[in-house]
């Protein structure tokens, strides 16, 4: 009999298909006049076409990407991509009739129906295709609360004050290398604000959709909740299949004022790549938050997809008695590559944040835990605790801790506990011994493992996530 | 009647050493069976191969259980036609509660043959009888399969996990080593408990202590690899006596009362045999 655990990686990635719509693209490359093309076409204010182009000047100083992440790629070609990618038929903003019928099919292919009957009761959702939003559904259901949820092109028209006082304002421009690409070039992404002291009455969620060959997307997110507001968010997104690699680059910011709480989901599976780790989707993506006087931001991630995965949401706990929380699941099988983690930087007084990491790395994937906690001086009473826990499957994958503490507070408290366990063979004849299959073995081990996290997410998408995984896992173990 | 489990002249290898040098042992529905025998004999070798352990080949022999070529199937197919091992290390799973592994598992065996899963209510009536089998209270349902479980607690949920499961044939381990008196008694009392005339159980164990508390029909000594001597009940006793030297003549004076020091403050007195 063969060993169990044999890395044999033949997974179905059933989101692989391409819409065959016609698309407006900027011409390929990038130049101020790239910038100024982006601008001009979402109609924009003088202000934020001059932000953009601050950005794009403070990008061209960068000159060259990260070098600090364990992860490894041939150069990216950054004057081979096409900044900007719309369906052509697209209308102006509007209602959700107007919107071609083949994107509805798209969207309903890949199990979002835009269709507001046939929505999930309770979840609104906004969907972007390549560089735009393609429609936002029960718009008119939160309004009436006074929540503001549309694409970011609607909000740069109907809401300027509000995005001109927040954009930037925790992810600044001159961030990092991508962060300054995305502020230079960024199409559409979500927008939300939440009016004080309201409990947003449904979860919102934006579905990210790369469809057009040869392009990044560069979608920028910006979330307020004002004072003692509540709101739960969650993004989903996958790409077609396509041998090249392409760029994801995307920035997110939350701001959190006081009292207020943002629960942020994710669960990322953009295409891969193929058995021989060729394609997918290169995930860029710099996630921030900053919470203000005893408000909390809480950071939701299943990350199964993309070719390389770099993203590190963060909380930048300011106010005191503020709480940040970042529980993960990453999984790489094949040949993905992850380097993901988090920042609490704690600045107020009692503050407090949760990290939990579970990275599950399997076939020849590589997966790295980075996470920074850091304690400022005037943090007094501040507490972090850490558990970063590794699962190998198979035996050559990889799995990588790199945890930072700076601890400038003497009345602080921080901890961390790491684990790195093999799914055993053991296991695994147990669970068969007692009548399960391999699969099924598997996948009771590996949610077992990732309890914790999964117990975080809104109950819909906790059993999608949980699917996910299985599929993510699929022939991992032959 | 065709026996329950008839291994005839098995040989298997753990690499390339040669572990099971010829066992052939019947058993048939209705029947307990112990088989007993120094470390290193093969005992626990032959337990993982009815089972189907990967690490193990079979070179030679043949084992039908229920009319089935043992040795043709997967692990879990093993189980679905109702073989069941108590492992004499039961594997930890961090995160899965025992409600819902037991639960997953009960449904697997359903669903292979044939019959409708059971919901989780209906589930949970069956638990909660079986929890009365190994004198458990519900609480132990939440906690993560073995994971921070005594030695103890482990071997008393391995036959928890029979008990729901209902095996046709049980291979019990050395589910009685490491055991104070109170858990060897409840481990005993499951097994007696499961006792049918259409079932059949298989001790594997060192001391003849566990044989007070279920008395075997037939016992076998199995040594080298093979089984070198068989008998009923009186068996154990004999050996009990005469200790393992008196059958393997390896000189070795290996003592078949005499428990692990770890435990044999409570594992006296021994009561004596029915």
């Amino acid at each position: 009999m063969s060993s169990p655990v044999e890395a044999l990686v033949n997974r179905e990635y059933k989101y692989g298909f391409v819409t065959d719509i016609e698309q407006e693209t900027a011409p390929i490359g990038l130049s101020e006049e790239t910038v100024r093309f982006i601008s001009a076409r979402k109609r924009e204010p003088e202000w934020l076409l001059e932000w953009r182009l601050k950005a794009y000047r403070r990008w061209l100083e960068m000159t060259h990407e990260p070098h600090w992440a364990n992860i490894h790629h041939e150069p990216i070609d950054y004057q081979a991509i096409s900044y900007f990618a719309a369906p052509r038929t697209q209308k102006p903003l509007g209602s959700l009739d107007d919107v071609d019928p083949k994107l509805l099919e798209t969207y309903a292919k890949l199990g979002i129906p835009l269709s507001e009957q046939k929505l999930l009761a309770g979840v609104a959702v906004d969907a972007i295709f390549d560089s735009v939003s393609v429609g936002t559904t029960f718009k008119a259901t939160l309004a009436k609360s006074g929540v503001f949820f549309c694409s970011f092109g609607e909000a740069v028209q109907e809401h300027p004050d509000l995005v001109q006082r927040y954009l930037g304002s925790v992810v600044p421009a001159s961030d990092n290398y991508f962060a300054a690409l995305n502020a230079a070039v960024f199409s559409d992404g979500s927008f939300v604000y939440i009016p004080k002291g309201v409990r947003c009455p449904m979860e919102l969620s934006t579905y990210f959709r790369i469809n057009a060959a040869n392009t990044g997307q560069f979608e920028r997110t910006l979330i307020i909740a004002d004072e003692g507001s509540y709101v739960s968010y969650l993004e989903g997104c996958t790409a077609p299949k396509r041998d090249e690699n392409q760029l994801h680059a995307a920035v997110v910011e939350l701001v959190a004022l006081d009292n207020a709480t943002i629960k942020y989901s994710t669960v990322q599976n953009w295409y891969a790549g193929d058995e021989n780790g060729v394609g997918g989707i290169y995930n860029f993506v710099t996630k921030r938050g900053k919470a203000m006087r005893g408000a909390k931001i809480s950071w939701t991630q299943v990350e199964t997809g993309s070719a390389i995965t770099w993203k590190y949401p963060s909380v930048i706990l300011q106010g005191d008695d503020s709480v940040g929380e970042f529980y993960s699941v990453a999984v790489v099988n094949g040949w993905q590559q992850a380097d993901t983690g988090t920042k609490m930087i704690h600045l107020g007084r009692n503050t407090k944040s949760t990290v939990v990491s579970k990275g599950i790395s399997a076939g020849r994937g590589q997966n790295s835990y980075r996470g920074q906690v850091k304690i400022l001086p005037k943090a007094s009473g501040a507490r972090n605790y850490t558990q970063c826990d590794s699962m190998l499957i198979g035996n050559r994958c990889g799995a990588h801790t790199f945890p930072y503490i700076d601890v400038q507070n003497s009345s602080s408290k921080v901890e961390h506990e790491a684990s790195t366990s093999k799914i055993g063979e053991d296991q695994i004849f147990f669970c068969k011994q007692r009548g399960m299959n391999t699969e099924n073995a598997i996948s009771v081990i590996v949610n077992g493992f990732c309890k914790e996290v999964f117990r975080e997410l809104p109950m819909e998408f906790a059993v999608e996530a949980q699917k996910l995984l299985g599929v993510s896992l699929e022939g991992s173990v032959g | 009647m065709m026996a329950l489990l008839e291994i005839v002249d098995l040989h298997a290898n753990a690499g390339d050493a040669e572990i099971l040098r010829g066992v052939s042992l019947t058993v048939d529905a209705g029947e307990v069976h112990a088989i007993m025998g120094p470390n290193g004999s093969g005992k626990s070798t032959l337990a993982q191969v009815l089972a189907g352990h990967p690490a193990y080949r079979v070179t030679r022999g043949t084992v039908t259980f229920a009319g089935h070529d043992l040795l043709d199937m997967e692990p879990e197919e093993r189980a679905h036609a109702g073989l069941f091992l108590a492992f004499q290390y039961p594997v930890e799973i961090p995160g899965v509660t025992n409600a819902y592994f037991l639960r997953t598992a009960y449904n697997a065996i359903r669903k292979a043959r044939g019959l409708d899963e059971l919901d989780p209510m209906d589930f949970l009536d069956l638990l909660e009888d079986r929890l009365r089998v190994v004198e458990w209270g519900p609480e132990i349902m939440e906690r993560a399969v073995n994971a921070g479980f005594s030695g103890g607690e482990k071997k008393r949920n391995e036959i928890l996990q029979m008990a729901v499961l209902e095996p046709t044939l049980a291979v019990l381990d050395e589910t009685d080593s490491g055991l104070d008196i109170d858990a060897l008694r409840i481990v005993a009392k499951g097994v007696n408990a499961l006792r049918r005339p259409d079932r059949a159980t298989v001790l594997v164990t060192h001391y003849q202590r566990l044989l007070n508390y279920i008395v075997p029909d037939r016992v076998h000594v199995l040594s080298g690899g093979r089984i070198v001597k068989s008998g009923g009940k009186e068996l154990a006793h004999e050996l009990e006596e005469r200790g393992y030297e008196w059958l393997t003549g390896t000189g070795d004076a290996e003592s078949v009362t005499a428990p692990a020091a770890s435990y044999a403050a409570t594992a006296s007195p021994v009561p004596a045999a029915p």
